[in-house]
């Protein structure tokens, strides 16, 4: 397996890589780990003129923490993952990126290329929409910012433009319990279906909730009716009943090597119920 | 197409060959610079027996272009052996019978060497998973686990007597 | 003998013969990144090839394309079927009798299958090539299900065989039959079904998997056109076959052909059949008096070389209402996918699937078996098996089960009351094997006890009881399995490939200094045979086995032998290597004899060393023999010390054992957790317990892929829908299992040193424990019979099915 030839850049500033976008338009790509792009090409399923690979522009590394948090689309999930403070802000990141891939994979995997690249089957983009994340785009006409929950519009298929990089996710500082439900074939292996929660509790009743689903149709699905559904039970039992009937109305799985959509519909709520169990127990 | 300049530390030596950019790591150290210790497998990233050290971390060297690794620090598994003879997890995977055809174990043992300087003492349990990229056919893993952890506590040991 | 002479033991010790855990000759070179892979070989002037292959899995070649491939820069050639027809090497005999198509010649059968080999320069000019070569289809219906292959009005698939009836195997009844072969006696055993208090039936189906090793397979084909002689390094499992086989193709005389294995990472069967890259590379060679790489990606590998399994298992199992087996039914369709590429003994075109009457004392048994053409890749391959016994073994120990359900008995007393008794044995089969040796009931009970056989049936019955009480969603199952193996082809007189015997060979030279170089008709895959064969030399002549280089997989150099694969190493090749271990002691004897000036029969062995009988201080050690072999004058003796032993074994091997596997399942997600497995096996003697034990647990880990997950599956147009390790399962160490392993030790009475193999027994006993134990999770509430894989949904579809959802 052998990629077709093409034209490597390597810019060490933003503007640098738009312009080269600019430049070769449809001919040209973004690479940030390249752990998904890369096997495309290999597999002559990606036809790269111009590689425009961004591992040295600074600005687009580094975690911020405050009131909110930002996070450099090219952070690595290993980084993601050993950053304690980033742990502490918003647990759930780590707990959703130990289930993304192999250690060797953590390493060059970035949570820019994870969110960007549109790809249903990948952790980050549920995760970014359960936690409402914005994401910063920059292009040639300048830099705009687009919510999580409205950037996916089909697979690989996304609001951000050709010539426009992913440089930046932000959000604000998660508050309550958590819980990212992953089942996988095996580990390193894509979602048969998998959950991300954030509960927010007082006094036992649940004040916020906010739920997405990872591959249960070809974008990631935010479902607000989940999380509404929970708003103001104790979360028992009927409660997850009633979040998980409304998320099955807005999921549209597909039969693959996973399984029939019957058994991912089934799976999907029995993973949702358990992740509003965890989050529930940890908020 | 035209070649590129690629200059890499491998091994502790410089070295400098020139390749296309779609030229993979893999391909680089083992066509042009002769290192064949590391292999291919699966060429989709999924089994690691092309698992190198880079810059300090454990990476899958046929899902990098030799273009983003120009510059890079370079470890493979001809590397691992000091000037007094095998690594400890060396001797440790033949001493606990940790491979069969051997086609998996450069790529295991490079991992393995990175695994523990990140965690020196690890349980079975994050053995396994930090293991988990990658693949072998032969062992079902159970003696690759135990040589694992035999050469960290002896490493722990030798570290301790030092 | 004196004070300073170490005694018995301590010298036996230091041989590191038999019985000893060894540490692996091999593992110097595999853990620094110095073994020689085919991919490793770099020649001067070595150029690469490679193929296009069909996106269709039934089309026409209406025509194909080669001006832009062949404008690429460096690339030499593309080759197609015209271009090779005239030397007849469009079409390659298979290994099982049939043919199949070197380059398309007309028409693709497969996806994947090869259409044109591009040769060039570099691998990156053969890839851009490969890309640009543009092939024009016309699209013809697919058949994926032997079933619908066989139907009145199918599509003819080899057109090839038009008008045919006859084939290798007897007659075809159908355009797409390949053979029909039955064993037993038919009427008879329908008349024990017709009359029994009780018959259990079930459709038992072994799904297609791949043996997928990590290293994929390849060769470098070098033809020297000087001396007219051709060079193949690859990765071949038979070697001495490879070269027989390519000699009976191109006319080149066997001297004028080398066929080298170098280091293999890992074969399971895979490696064993004649693929068309090699026969591409050896013409690319001659045509252009150059070096040939070819070397699989992994998507070709899994599309287009030696799957295994896919056998539909129609069985009937009749008994006594207390439950004692009266007879044995069984039907079997066989898809081999577009050409029976299997790789079985001539004589038995479903390998040893008549085996299938297992561990059990059937007096009456019938097989019958249809192999029918697909729109499949080719093949049909033992992956970690002895020809068919792992689906011969996993239709047996389901049947049991399906039988116990049926009696509403324990599966473990069933099993128990039907064993074939230690003193059955020689025990003649009702399928025509004459199994050699065994004791079940004494492996059975060891296992039973170990894993507190007891104590789990209680636990299950709690957790049943807490399930059905809404206290778990959780089920558990015990599964069993207790395996017979047939292996060790084979008796000559029955057991051939394509003419040549299975026999095996060893050739010994001992060196003056007493050091010594055995070469054999094998080779090693990962086996450690550099490490085993060593130990079976040093205890037959004293040798160290430090002191004994082990050589395989050249065949300039190595004796003919049939090569690896079928758990016969050990077998046959073993035994060659006692006895040719034997001849060397004999001449040893008599030179021995000799120097001390005694009769030969004067003389008694003591581990490394004849003493003469009763004067314990006078003796000659094989090292003070061999010295004098070569350089002492011994009247009526040649000078040397060398042995050949070519081995024809009167009879297979049996290996068994008691496989014990413990999971938890969620009901609701269908996740199966392996809590425990155990592993007893009774191979013989021992020769290596450390590599027999990581033997287990690798095949055991190869089971336990295949019954919970591994498969390749294709869609109703025939494309693979596992073609790359993204979707064929391979387990990680994370899902693995921990194994537990046992032994029994009963030698065979026939092998020289009592051995009888064991590396694929874990695989053949494996698979069977795996899926009992989930069928056994859900048989109290009904289940009989649900087809692996067992992965995540197939599970959740069984509790659905079953009304455990809500």
């Amino acid at each position: 397996m052998i990629p077709a030839a093409f034209e490597y850049h390597r810019p060490k500033a933003v503007a640098d890589a738009i312009s080269l976008l600019t430049q070769h338009g449809d001919d040209a790509r973004a690479m940030a780990g390249g752990h998904s792009l890369i096997p495309m090409m290999k597999l002559r399923m990606a036809h790269i003129g111009h590689l425009v690979d961004l591992q040295d522009i600074a600005d687009l590394k580094g975690v911020t923490i405050g009131a909110s948090i930002r996070i450099g689309a090219l952070t690595t999930q290993a980084e993601l993952i050993n950053n304690t403070a980033l742990t502490t802000a918003a647990p759930i990141l780590k707990e959703a990126a130990l289930q993304i891939a192999d250690p060797q994979i953590r390493n060059v995997g970035t949570v820019g290329g994870n969110v960007a690249n549109g790809d249903p089957g990948n952790d980050m983009p549920g995760l970014m929409q359960c936690l409402d994340a914005t994401y910063t785009l920059t292009g040639p006409r300048g830099s705009r910012d687009v919510r999580a929950r409205d950037f996916y519009q089909s697979a690989y298929f996304t609001s951000r433009k050709d010539d426009e990089l992913l440089v930046a996710i932000t959000f604000a500082k998660p508050v309550g319990g958590y819980a990212y439900e992953k089942q996988k074939r095996k580990i390193g292996d894509y979602a048969t279906a998998a959950a991300a929660v954030q509960i927010a509790a007082s006094g036992g009743r649940v004040t916020a909730a906010s739920i997405a689903m990872t591959n249960l149709s070809d974008t990631p699905v935010y479902s607000a009716a989940a999380g509404a559904a929970l708003v103001g039970t104790a979360c028992d039992a009927a409660a997850i009943k009633s979040a998980v009937t409304a998320m099955l109305l807005d999921i549209n799985p597909a039969s693959d090597n996973r399984g029939p959509v019957e058994f991912k519909r089934h799976l999907a709520g029995v993973i949702l119920g358990r992740a509003i169990a965890r989050a529930f127990s940890r908020a | 197409m035209k070649k590129m300049h690629i200059e890499l530390t491998v091994n502790g030596q410089p070295m400098e060959t020139l390749a296309e950019p779609r030229e993979l790591l893999v391909h680089v150290l083992r066509e042009r610079l002769g290192l064949t210790g590391t292999h291919i497998g699966c060429e989709t990233s999924h089994c690691g027996v092309c698992t190198v050290d880079m810059n300090g971390k454990s990476v899958k060297s046929c899902t990098v272009f030799a273009a983003q690794a120009n510059g890079a620090t370079i470890t493979t598994i001809e590397g691992i052996a000091g000037a007094d003879g095998m690594h400890i997890l060396q001797s440790s995977f033949r001493e606990h019978h940790g491979l069969q055809c051997g086609y998996c174990t450069p790529g295991m043992i490079t991992r393995a060497w990175r695994l523990l300087q990140e965690n020196p003492s690890p349980t079975e349990e994050e053995v396994r998973f930090g293991m988990a990229g990658n693949l072998c056919r032969c062992t079902g893993y159970q003696n690759i686990v135990k040589a694992i952890l035999h050469a960290a506590s002896e490493m722990s040991a030798k570290e301790a007597a030092e | 003998m004196n004070d300073l002479t170490p005694d018995q033991t301590a010298r036996a010790t230091a041989l590191k013969g038999m019985g000893s855990s060894r540490k692996r000759v091999e593992d110097a070179r595999f853990t620094q990144g110095k073994g020689n892979y085919v991919d490793d070989i770099k020649m001067t002037g070595m150029i690469y090839g490679d193929f296009v292959r069909s996106q269709y899995a039934h089309a026409r070649i209406k025509g194909v394309d080669t001006a832009a491939a062949l404008a690429v820069p460096g690339i030499i050639a593309v080759l197609q079927a015209a271009d090779l027809a005239p030397l007849g090497l469009h079409w390659m005999p298979t290994l099982a009798g049939d043919k199949q198509m070197v380059l398309a010649d007309g028409k693709v059968l497969f996806q994947g299958q090869e259409i044109a080999f591009v040769v060039g320069e570099t691998r990156a000019a053969v890839a851009d090539a490969c890309e640009l070569v543009v092939v024009d289809y016309e699209e013809l219906p697919v058949v994926v299900d032997p079933f619908k292959a066989m139907a009145a009005g199918a599509p003819v698939l080899r057109e090839d065989l038009a008008g045919q009836t006859k084939g290798p195997h007897g007659d075809r009844i159908h355009h797409n039959h390949i053979f029909r072969w039955e064993v037993g006696d038919k009427p008879a055993t329908e008349a024990v079904l017709a009359g029994a208090d009780v018959v259990a039936e079930e459709m038992v189906y072994y799904h297609r998997t791949h043996p997928c090793p990590l290293e994929t397979c390849g060769c470098v084909a070098s033809m020297d056109k000087i001396n007219g002689k051709l060079t193949m390094w690859g990765t071949f499992q038979a070697p001495h076959v490879v070269r027989t086989v390519a000699s009976l193709l191109s006319g080149i005389p066997e001297s004028s052909i080398r066929i080298v294995s170098p280091d293999i990472g890992g074969g399971f069967g895979n490696k064993v059949g004649v693929y068309p890259g090699y026969v591409c590379a050896i013409v690319a060679s001659i045509v252009t008096g150059r070096p040939v790489k070819w070397i699989e990606d992994r998507m070709d590998n899994l599309m287009a070389t030696a799957f295994a399994r896919d056998y539909w298992m129609h069985g009937k199992i009749a008994a006594t209402a207390e439950g004692k087996i009266t007879g044995l039914w069984c039907h079997t369709t066989a898809d081999h996918g577009a050409f029976d590429a299997c790789a079985d003994p001539t004589k038995f075109p479903a390998g040893f699937m008549s085996i299938c009457t297992g561990s059990y004392d059937i007096p009456v048994a019938y097989l019958g078996v249809d192999g029918v053409y697909t729109n499949k890749a080719p093949g049909g391959v033992a992956y970690r098996c002895s020809f068919r016994v792992t689906e011969a073994a996993y239709f047996i120990e389901r049947m049991i089960e399906i039988l116990a359900i049926k009696l509403n008995m324990d599966a473990a007393e069933l099993r128990r009351i039907n064993f074939i008794r230690k003193d059955q044995f020689p025990y003649q089969s009702a399928l025509g094997w004459e199994y050699d040796s065994g004791d079940y009931h004494t492996a059975w009970d060891k296992a039973l006890k170990a894993v507190n056989y007891t104590g789990l049936r209680a636990e299950q019955a709690t957790r049943l009881a807490d399930f059905k009480a809404g206290k778990t969603r959780s089920l558990m199952g015990i599964g069993l399995c207790h395996f017979t193996e047939i292996v060790g082809a084979g008796p000559v007189k029955n057991c051939d490939i394509l003419g040549m015997g299975m026999f095996d060979s060893c050739e010994i030279r001992i060196h003056p200094t007493g050091s010594a170089l055995a070469r054999l008709g094998t080779i090693s895959q990962g086996q450690g045979h550099a490490t085993t064969f060593a130990q079976i030399l040093a205890t037959e002549t004293g040798i160290p086995a430090d002191q004994i280089t082990i050589e395989e997989g050249d065949t300039d150099t190595a004796p003919y032998g049939l090569g690896t694969y079928g758990s016969r190493s050990t077998p046959v090749a073993g035994a060659a290597t006692a006895l040719a271990g034997r001849k060397i002691r004999a001449k040893a004897q008599m030179i021995a004899a000799y120097l001390l000036e005694v009769h030969d029969n004067d003389l008694e062995w003591d581990v490394d060393r004849f003493v003469v009988k009763g004067v314990p201080e006078r003796f000659k050690t094989m090292k003070e023999c061999a010295y004098a072999a070569y350089n002492q004058a011994i009247p009526g003796l040649e000078p040397g010390l060398e042995a050949v032993s070519y081995y024809d074994p009167p009879n297979m091997t049996y290996p068994f054992g008691a496989y014990i596997c413990v999971m938890d399942i969620d009901v609701d997600t269908g996740v199966a957790d392996i809590r425990s497995f155990y592993a007893l096996d009774d191979c013989g003697t021992r020769i290596n317990p450390m590599i027999i034990e990581g033997q287990v647990h690798g095949g055991a880990t190869e089971a336990y892929a295949i019954a919970m997950g591994q498969e390749v599956a294709y869609d109703e147009m025939g494309n693979c829908m596992n073609s790359t390790l993204m979707d064929f399962f391979l387990p990680t160490a994370w899902e693995t299992p921990h194994y537990t392993t046992d032994h029994t030790e009963t030698p065979s009475p026939h092998h020289p040193i009592g051995a009888k193999g064991v590396g694929e027994s874990p695989n053949v006993g494996g698979v069977p424990a795996f899926s009992n134990a989930v069928h056994d999770a859900f048989r109290s509430f009904g289940l009989t019979q649900s087809h692996m894989p067992h992965d995540h949904w197939r599970i959740w579809r069984i509790a659905n099915q079953l009304g455990l959802h809500e």
